[in-house]
């Protein structure tokens, strides 16, 4: 109950329609990131489908994720893979102290030239 | 014609030429850009949960600003404009989000309808590059010059609407008309490591550094962006082998605006 209990809320949230996946893996072969990721786009699909939430929750690839929306683009089946990594990103840090950035760090990672946007965006991305 | 124009956090701060120059520029092609009243930050990424709401709020407020003086929406920050278009799709389409915003704020009764451009956009629908051809002083010839697109004023594609997401032209066609070469390179519109290079540095630079390597084996020896993250990204990487600028500093090169450098 619990696995389709998350499942449906990954699934309400990120609005990817995983039923139409074919696993070609072009999500994966677009992603910039994907050397990074300890479950790749495809995958990240797959364990969806599978109901293996938990193990998405806690990967890596959340934090590795830019966004970039090349997965979306080239997605032959428009299956939306960045919309489930973004699910589950939420789903970490809407939970209390799950945050992945703190407004503490922030003095050590600044230099002169960083943009008000970069500070946005990860504040975004990172942080509920 | 005067439009509503939104500039954004970093246009105020860090990236104020961005602004500046397409001001000046702006006076010269002959197009008023009317800032929006107290602006709020857009957030810079566009909240792709379907049950963010209040995340969406400062975009739908500026947009409804600009609606009710029946003006298009002008921005120049490729965030903020990737924000204000897929915002205002989501209000167009989406009767409970619409129902939810007007629930929080009944002054918010708005449906999408204000049209959002970028200034690029600006330049090629409504200016057209004709016209700003003919009206070039400063002709940039001889300069090979790659047009760095990044990720979010073209994707996703449908949404966007600005051009061909993976073989785009807009900026190339700029490019010409300012009397440059455009130096088309297969990372155009690759990622620059965006947000990532806060915490991770190494990795950012890693993606900025292919774009750079792509751009410089075709022959580019500078680039243009519109988009503030992209510019510090690359330039981190650069160290000033490929300069990268905003691409409001060519225009205002090629106009003879009146801003020295």
């Amino acid at each position: 109950m619990h696995s389709n209990h998350t499942k449906n809320e990954l699934l309400a949230i990120s609005g990817a329609d995983i039923d139409r996946c074919m696993k070609c893996g072009r999500c994966s072969a677009s992603c910039p990131s994907h050397q990074a990721m300890d479950i790749r786009p495809h995958q990240f699909v797959s364990y969806a489908a599978d109901g293996r939430v938990d193990a998405l929750l806690e990967c890596n690839s959340l934090w590795q994720c830019l966004s970039c929306f090349a997965c979306i683009q080239r997605c032959p089946r428009d299956v939306k893979p960045a919309q489930l990594i973004e699910a589950a990103r939420l789903m970490v840090i809407r939970q209390q102290g799950e945050n992945y950035i703190d407004p503490d760090e922030i003095p050590g990672l600044l230099n002169n030239d960083v943009p008000q946007q970069l500070l946005v965006s990860a504040f975004r991305k990172y942080r509920k | 014609m005067t439009y509503s124009y939104y500039p954004g956090c970093t246009l105020k701060t860090k990236a104020k030429d961005l602004d500046h120059f397409a001001r000046a520029s702006a006076a010269v092609l002959g197009f008023t850009l009317e800032e929006i009243d107290e602006w709020q930050c857009c957030g810079a990424v566009y909240p792709l949960g379907t049950d963010e709401v209040v995340s969406k709020l400062p975009a739908i407020r500026v947009l409804h600003q600009a609606g009710q003086k029946n003006q298009a929406m002008v921005t120049l920050c490729s965030a903020c404009h990737h924000v204000f278009k897929r915002v205002n799709d989501d209000m167009r389409r989406d009767v409970d989000l619409r129902r939810t915003v007007r629930n929080y704020d009944k002054e918010l009764d708005y449906d999408g309808t204000t049209e959002v451009l970028h200034y690029m956009e600006v330049l090629q629908r409504h200016v057209g590059f004709g016209v700003l051809k003919a009206k070039v002083q400063n002709p940039l010839t001889g300069r090979k010059i790659g047009a760095y697109y990044g990720c979010m004023l073209l994707r996703p594609g449908g949404v966007m609407d600005f051009d061909d997401p993976e073989n785009p032209t807009i900026f190339e066609d700029f490019i010409t008309a300012l009397g440059g070469t455009p130096v088309p390179y297969p990372y155009r519109n690759e990622c620059c490591g965006g947000y990532i290079s806060l915490k991770e540095a190494e990795k950012a630079g890693q993606m900025a550094g292919k774009v750079l390597e792509s751009a410089a084996n075709r022959g580019a020896t500078e680039l243009i962006t519109a988009c503030p993250l992209c510019l510090y990204n690359v330039s981190k990487k650069a160290a000033g082998d490929v300069p990268i600028y905003y691409f409001t500093r060519l225009l205002v090169e090629a106009l003879d605006a009146g801003i020295d450098f």
